[in-house]
This record gives C-alpha cells, structure tokens and sequence, in this order.
C-alpha cells in the first residue's frame, strides 16, 4: 500500500472520533484526496489556501538560506576569522561551507520550534473545537524563525508562538478571523516579554551572549558584538557598512531580513504570482520615502543640528530607509498578509502609505523601539477595517450622487 | 451553613462566580489592571475594598429611606469619601511603602464602580445586614479577581510571590534561572493584565455556556 492510501485509511478509521481532524489535515496535507463533492455549485480554481501559503513559503526561502549564510558570516567577522567581503554579491568569503554550517545548526532548530509548537497548538484547538485544522500557521512558522535574532532561546521562541497563536489568532476563531499579525504578535510579545534578546548589541551575532557569559566566568577570551545599523544610528554612531552590504544583506539583523536583494526578488515573486499585494508594497515604500524626505529637509532646512540626538537617524537619506534594518521584509511579507491588511484596492493604498509613514516616523522619534516597522504594522492591522469601512462608505455615497443626478 | 440562611449564602457567594462584578459585569477594569503586577498590592486593594463596600452598604441601607432620591448620589459619594479616606489613612500610617504603590488607586476606589453601583441596586432597596452580605460578596468577587491576576503577574513578571523569590534569584542565577529562564517582562506591563483578565472570563465561559452572550 502507498503512503497516500495508508493515510486514507487511518482517516477513514478514525472518521467521527475526536481526533479525525488531525489525520484528516495530515492526509490534505501531503495528497489531494480522492474523495470529491457531488452536489452544489463549485468554483474550480488551482489556487487553494495551502497553494497560496506555499509560493509565499517558496518566496521566503532565499532568504532562509541567505540568513544562515550570513549567521556564519557575522559570526566569523566578529571572532576574526574572515576578512569583509569586498567583491559585491558573490563575494567568497561569504558563500563558504562554514559559514554555512554554523547559521544552519542555529536556524533549523528555530525553524523546527516555531513550526512544531504552533501546528502543535493548531492541532490541539482542531481537536478541542472539532473544526478541520487550518493552514494559516505555515507561513507564519516560516515568518518567525526569519524575524528573531540568532541567538534566542529556543524555550522563548516556544512560549511566544504559544502566545502568538493562541491570543492573536485561536480566540478570534482561528485562522482568517485574526486582527493581528500572528507572526508579529509573536514578535512583538518576544520585544516586550525579553527585551534584553531581542535588541542591544549582543543578541544579533551568533555567539556573542554565550562569550559573554564565558568571559564572566573567567574565560580568556575577547568580547564579541555587533549592532544593527538602527541600533548604532540611534544612539548617534557612524553608519559603518556601505550601502552595497546593506542592500545585498552582510550587516547584523533578524536572521532573514537583512538581504533588500532577495527580498525584493521574493517579493517580485509575489506580485508575478498575485499572492502579495504590489499596492501595498509600493505605497509603504512611499510612504517610507515621503516621511524620510520630510525628515532630509528638516535637516537641511538646519531646523534639527548635529547636537539633537535625533541627527544621526534624520539626517540619513531617505532611501537608505528602505535598505536599512527590517523594512523592506516586513512590507513585502507581513504587511502584505491578505487577511490583516485592508481588503479594498483603494484602502491598501491608504493602509500601505501609514505603515511606511510611521514605520520611520518610530525609527527616528523612539530610539527605544529602532525598528518602527513592527509596530507600524500591527497599529495598521487594527485600523485596517476602519480604512475599509470609509474606502466602502465613500464609494456607496458617490454612487448614491450619481443615482440622484440621473432621477433629478 | 447554620450562620446564613440559603438566600443570604447566595447573595455573598454569586459575586464570587456566576456574577462576578469583573468578569461578568465588568466593572471595576481600571484598578484590576492598573495595580496587580504585585500579589501584595492586589491583596491589600481587595481588602479595601471589602472594607468600604461592606460598611458603605449598610450605611447606605440605615439611611435608605431619609435620603432625598434627587441627592442620593451626593450623599452616596460622600459616603464612600470618608470611607476611603479612613481607609487612605490607615493604609499610610500603618504600610507607607504599599500605599505609595497603590498610590492614587486607593483614593480612586471612590469612582470604583463596583461600589456606587450596589449602592444604587441594591443598599438603596435592601435591610442592612442583606446589604452587608452583597458588599461583602460584591468586593470579593472583585478581590478574588484582582488576586489571580496579582498571582500570575507577580510570579511570571517578577518570579516572586508576596516578594519571596520561588522560582530562584535571578542574579545569583539559582533556582529555575539557572536552567536560563527568564522574567517575562510584557506581564509587568497593564496589557498583559487585560490579557490575563481575558483569559480567566474565557476559561470561566468555556466552563459555563450559560454565560455566553450572542
């Protein structure tokens, strides 16, 4: 007997016990089923949910790979044991199998966490409300992994998907019913719950906690570190990495958002497949560049000087924004989230220009929260109904006005 | 119970369950989530609050038939006042640390609504020693409340409880910290408090469908 026919089995044997819906999305899972609906009418499409969370999974993977890469990367960079690449995108020192090994040892755990703990969950609240198990958790198990530093604890990562999916999706009503963003509300429970992992200057390079720890236990051993570009920029350092590293991505950050190239390439990958929104992504960066500009001209204006701490951040040109930290990642594939982003075409754009507005407009006034996009994003996930619900009134009123013109 | 008839027993124990004045009526939001990071504070709030609902209803009962309907609530607030003000005060005098921590919160029972609205429902309408009965359930209930959200924030946020380290010293790195756990600092934040709150009505529905409203 096949794999699919000894699926179809157990489903069909545990068919009306409690736990049905787990073997029934095991087997929808891996095959389409051979059992078909008779009656009623039908819509054939080759899009299904699972296909949908699938291309977006395809669309994340180079920057999976890339993340471990570069894990290694900055590790090795750090300790001193390779030189900074020099020779653009294909530079050698970075593809090496070393660097490699060490992002992969420390990522696939990550990835294995955040998917088994939240299908775990997914499972689990099947099971209890008798409801087929939903497929939303299989982008954002892969979203989670990309968007927490190298070095967090994998028990935390734990108790933050727990968290993220219960209260930000299950007592909505699962998946689709979600106001917030499961995979930044697991972000930002993390921020808020263990701030002292998710930002500072040690959490970002593989290694440098566990030195620490060490050195204070006597090891002789130097100290490593190393800042996302937000954090130093924030507290009025240099920027010390060109804007070539920053747009191919060799810069301390998140595991996968630090590549703007293959996030631009996953992202073009969305829109040719339709999945992602290009209206929403075009006006984040909109926004992003209206709110920087405003902020150069103030600069240049000579309203804000070198001695305000605001400086360093404002007076970075407006599309090194784009580049920098986890912007372009966030717009490309979590403010792009069809269920919690607005649903009407003229109400993305509003929705897409506010996140890119105060994703900088955070950056820059709260050097306590460097990275603006998360918060942006969910505090437009909770106004995206009211966009939709004047996009809606605004256009049944001008219709109304055009009946009346017509019968007067 | 030999002490209170099975009318009486009710009025005390409804409030603590299937009535409860915050998580059924919810009332009270503002100071459940605003002083519960510490167990002890929790503590000490319900206890003020058992002590101003449980003398303001009978006050309120003796004098329920003088008061001029047009005034009541004057005369209601003036009540509650000097009740909280006694309470403020001994409070200060005898734990001036725990005060400061319940800083206004304490003088703020006053606009509590829990409290003006037995007054109104039922002091207004009942003998004193029923309404003595339904304040002191009433504030339970509410204290009850205060004191599991107090206990989940306290030992999650801090991993203390009452102020004793249980879970171990998080710089001598004993205890549970030494296996690399960690204070969950979102649960000293008044979110997480709504949050909690959110949970226990959850589990407390879930457990009686009859609550559940369409």
């Amino acid at each position: 007997m096949s794999l699919k026919s000894n699926l179809h089995s157990l489903k069909e044997k545990y068919k009306g016990t409690k736990m049905a819906p787990a073997f029934n999305a095991l087997h929808t899972f891996l095959y389409t089923p051979n059992d078909t609906t008779h009656n009623g009418t039908h819509i054939k499409s080759a899009d299904d949910l699972k296909r949908t969370m699938n291309t977006v999974i395809m669309a994340m993977i180079p920057c999976l790979i890339f993340g471990m890469f570069n894990a290694g990367y900055q590790h090795n960079l750090a300790v001193g044991d390779i030189q900074a690449v020099t020779s653009g995108f294909f530079s050698s020192e970075f593809w090496t199998l070393d660097n490699f090994m060490i992002g992969f040892w420390k990522i696939i755990p990550l990835v294995i966490v955040s998917y088994g703990v939240g299908l775990g969950v997914e499972f689990l609240f099947a099971v209890i409300k008798n409801h087929e198990v939903e497929e939303g958790y299989l982008v954002t198990g892969m979203l989670v992994p990309l968007i927490v530093p190298i070095d967090i604890p994998l028990w935390m990562l734990a108790v933050a998907v727990i968290f993220g999916v219960v209260i930000g999706k299950e007592v909505f009503g699962g998946t689709g019913m979600n106001i917030l963003n499961p995979a930044l509300t697991i972000r930002a429970f993390l921020f808020f719950a263990y701030p002292t992992w998710m930002s500072g200057d040690k959490v970002w390079v593989e290694g440098a906690v566990q030195r620490t720890n060490d050195i204070a236990a006597g090891a002789n051993l130097d100290a490593i570190s190393g800042e996302t570009i937000l954090g130093s920029l924030a507290q009025g350092k240099e920027m010390a990495y060109s804007v070539s590293d920053m747009f191919y991505g060799f810069i301390p950050g998140s595991i996968g958002e630090t590549s703007t190239l293959l996030i631009i390439l996953g992202g073009l990958f969305l829109i040719f497949t339709k999945i992602g929104s290009w209206r929403i992504m075009l006006s984040s960066a909109l926004g992003a560049i209206v709110m920087g500009l405003i902020f150069n001209q103030v600069v240049s204006a000579g309203i804000i000087t070198e001695s305000s701490k605001f400086y360093t951040l404002m007076s970075t040109p407006f599309w090194q924004h784009l580049i920098l930290g986890g912007f372009a990642f966030g717009v490309v594939f979590m403010a792009t989230d069809p269920v919690t982003a607005s649903q009407t075409n003229k109400g993305k754009w509003y929705y897409g220009f506010l996140i890119g507005f105060i994703s900088i407009l955070i950056r820059i006034f709260n050097p306590a929260y460097p990275e603006g996009v998360m918060l942006a994003i969910l505090l437009m996930n909770v106004f995206a109904p009211t966009i939709d619900h004047y996009v809606i009134q605004g256009n049944i009123k001008q219709r109304l006005k055009r009946l009346k013109v017509k019968t007067a | 119970m030999g002490l209170l008839s099975k009318k009486d027993s009710k009025l005390i124990l409804d409030p603590l369950t299937d009535n409860n004045p915050i998580t059924i009526q919810v009332l009270g939001i503002c100071s459940a989530l605003a002083i519960t990071a510490q167990l002890k504070a929790s503590i000490v709030m319900a206890i003020s609050v058992i002590a101003v609902l449980g003398v303001g209803n009978v006050v309120i009962s003796l004098m329920r038939n003088i008061i001029p309907s047009k005034i009541r609530i004057i005369v209601q607030l003036v009540v509650v006042a000097a009740l909280v003000i006694i309470v403020d005060q001994v409070l200060k005098a005898y734990s001036y640390e725990l005060s400061k921590t319940l800083s206004v919160f304490v003088g703020l029972i006053i606009t509590n609504c829990i409290i003006m609205g037995r007054f109104e429902a039922f002091a207004l309408a009942n003998g004193p020693w029923k309404s003595f009965l339904d304040g002191i359930g009433n504030a339970a209930g509410y204290g009850l409340i205060l004191i599991i959200v107090g206990f989940f924030r306290e030992l999650l946020g801090s991993g203390t409880l009452l102020g004793f380290k249980v879970l171990g010293d998080p710089i001598e790195k004993t205890g549970l910290y030494a296996l690399g756990y960690e204070n969950n600092g979102f649960m000293l934040l008044s979110p997480m408090a709504l949050i909690v709150l959110g949970v226990i009505i959850w589990i407390q529905r879930s457990r009686n469908k009859a609550l559940i409203e369409d």
